[in-house]
């Protein structure tokens, strides 16, 4: 059962992810980050309600929109956002950039530009935690795109043969850039294929976060007690584009709309509400997460630039 | 007493052994691994040992055999990843191409990714087009990978023990016509550091740079020559990254000529890297141009005629050193 505080801790993370991720197109816009990235306004619940699932100890493995589940997981939004900025102080030396940050020492084993392709390292992240014995449990987050990929099909097979402590999560917000499930799939729920696998499989509400926490932490339970892998579908949406260059001509403003009404932070925020959580009490987290964002800003933009030849020695141990 | 003689394949077998009875952080992944000994039977009687725990078969997955590989070297193992024929590599390249090679780099230097790819390579079994290929010169050109090739029992064993505890992917390519070759290996604990040649033969009138089995190709044409009074110095690079670049030159500058043997295609292939090398660094003690003998521009053909065409035989080092000593 979860208590209020801890309900709490979940909203602030939920606000701490929209505001990284505010700040940071602002930014962009602004010449101050350049690239690309992807954004995660909009699925904040999912990392959130997942991340809240595990332990401390317990790893993840993320995605090119990896954003919110680096905050969920804990990382030092300070330092995100130096990487974002490409510099010294960021979690990569300003080397991986938006679609590559990991924060080893947190549990995050890192996040990939190539879709699909942490799915088969989250499950050799779960193959050594049942060698050591660890009783940790890993959390592969995915999105639709990446569940039709061959790397997924492999590794979630291998997990399940094998019973290992894994977790998968997908992220399902319809569109894999501009190709949206219903052509991308000939069933209605991701989920349904981990009958393939012989695994169980649950497709949630993404925009909810108590609904994610609950499955994920149902699987995690599995997943720890010896019973092997889960995938766990959350629906979600992205209210921004895939990426910086998308000008969103493959969904319908309705449609943006209509999922933006269900935004996952406004919700959770009346769901507090009705729980008695005083007002003050949510605008003083809405403030402190702004706060710690603008702080951030400053650390990354007064952080050093990385230096070319330090660079170079990192490309071997 | 007679130095002990062993098979690549056992040399290769007792590094595995051994440095899995040290380190209980090394296991072995793979397909046909345990119980069936390995396609080339490799790792015959390791499943006894250490157990379906520490030598694992898995379905046919190269992607997730690769990928488990590295989720468990970010945790701090140290796996031995077969992939069952090196023209599979293509099947699980985005692991080790874009992750193995990159993660630590990417993440900043933080991660090790320490795993060996142990791979069979190369033509002359009569497996045509899809299990014969040498696609080493692909990852030696990967910054973040090291490339081993050896060409004897004796390296075979002290380079791989080396690859499994450096903490850096490597690609081991093991040739297939090398297996069964025996050669001394001495009972007694060895190793030999990565991106350290050899030079397998002494001589005085031209330098042959090769790696794996045109090493023991190279050897029968010295020898050949030797008869005709022709010295031919035989460099064996047995790294290709990191590549003993000092040994190649300076095997250059005392015979003033050099031919690169190596059995991928000609064109594009990392003897044309040894080629430039010399170019660059030695161009002033050359007598006449380097002169490369690569593989045909062809997939590996069935016909056994064929077949052996498409790879420099030892008459084709012989004919090639000619050629270049009267160039």
């Amino acid at each position: 059962m979860l208590l209020q505080e801890d309900k709490l801790k979940m909203y602030f993370t939920m606000l701490l992810i929209r505001r990284f991720e505010e700040r940071a197109e602002e930014l962009y816009m602004a010449g101050k980050i350049w690239g690309t990235f992807h954004l995660y306004i909009g699925e904040e619940a999912v990392a959130t309600g997942a991340c809240f699932a595990l332990r401390p100890e317990d790893y993840i493995t993320s995605t090119h929109r990896g954003h919110g589940h680096c905050i969920a997981k804990g990382a030092d939004v300070k330092k995100m956002m130096a990487e974002l900025m490409g510099k010294a102080t960021g979690y990569c030396y300003g080397l991986g950039g938006s679609m590559h940050i990991a924060d080893l020492e947190g549990g995050n084993l890192g996040a990939t530009g190539i879709v699909g392709s942490a799915i088969p390292i989250a499950v050799g992240a779960a193959l050594a935690c049942k060698l050591q014995k660890n009783n940790r449990v890993v959390l592969c987050f995915f999105g639709d795109g990446a569940a039709n990929t061959g790397a997924f099909h492999e590794a979630v097979n291998m997990a399940a043969v094998f019973k290992l402590p894994v977790v998968f999560l997908c992220e399902n917000n319809l569109y894999a850039m501009s190709f949206p499930v219903q052509k991308a799939f000939a069933i209605p729920d991701i989920a349904e294929r981990a009958k393939g696998y012989g695994i169980p499989g649950i497709t949630v509400d993404g925009m909810d976060v108590l609904a994610v926490y609950e499955a994920t932490k149902e699987a995690v339970e599995l997943a720890r007690s010896g019973f092997g892998p889960t995938l766990v579908e959350a629906r979600t949406y992205r209210f921004r584009g895939h990426s910086k260059s998308d000008k969103g001509v493959y969904r319908t403003k309705e449609e943006v709309h209509m999922w933006m009404e269900r935004c996952p932070i406004k919700r959770f925020r009346a769901h507090l509400l009705a729980e008695g959580v005083p007002e003050a009490t949510l605008k003083d987290l809405e403030k402190k997460a702004e706060d710690l964002i603008e702080e951030a800003v400053r650390f990354a933009a007064e952080s050093p630039e990385p230096d070319l030849e330090k660079a170079r020695g990192m490309v071997y141990a | 007493m007679p130095e002990r003689e062993i098979t690549y394949a056992e040399a290769i077998r007792e590094a595995l052994r051994e440095e899995m009875r040290k380190d209980p952080s090394v296991f072995l992944i793979g397909e046909d691994i345990g119980v069936y000994g390995g396609a080339f039977g490799v790792t015959q009687g390791l499943l006894e040992e250490f157990g379906a725990e520490r030598v694992i078969d898995t379905p046919i997955s190269e992607t997730a055999i690769v990928g488990a590989a590295i989720g468990a070297a970010l945790l701090g193992m140290r796996p031995v990843a077969e992939i069952m024929f090196f023209d599979f590599m293509t099947l699980c390249a985005d692991q080790i191409v874009n992750q193995a090679a990159k993660i630590r780099f990417m993440f900043g230097g933080k991660a090790k990714v320490s795993i060996v790819f142990r791979s069979p390579a190369g033509s002359g079994t009569g497996a045509a087009g899809h299990h014969s290929g040498s696609l080493e010169s692909w990852f030696a050109q990967i910054p973040g990978l090291r490339v081993v090739a050896p060409a004897t029992p004796y390296d075979a064993k002290g380079l791989l023990k080396s690859a499994i505890r450096d903490d850096n992917p490597v690609i081991f390519m093991e040739h297939k016509l090398l297996y069964r070759v025996k050669g001394p290996v001495p009972e007694e604990e060895y190793t030999i550091p990565l991106g350290v040649g050899e030079v397998k033969r002494k001589g005085k009138d031209l330098t042959i740079v090769a790696y794996s089995i045109t090493v023991r190709r190279s050897l029968e044409a010295a020898e050949l020559l030797a008869r005709e009074g022709i010295e031919a110095e035989v460099v064996d690079i047995r790294t290709l990254r990191p590549l003993d670049e000092e040994i190649i030159l300076s095997s250059v500058r005392k015979t003033n000529r050099a031919l690169v043997v190596y059995e991928p295609p000609r064109f594009g292939s990392f003897g044309a890297e040894i080629a430039a090398l010399i170019a660059e660094k030695a161009f002033d003690y050359l007598d006449a141009p380097v002169m490369r003998l690569g593989g045909l521009e062809m997939p590996p053909p069935y016909n056994p005629n064929l077949e052996r065409r498409i790879a420099p035989q030892v008459e084709d080092i012989v004919k090639a050193s000619w050629e270049l000593l009267q160039s």
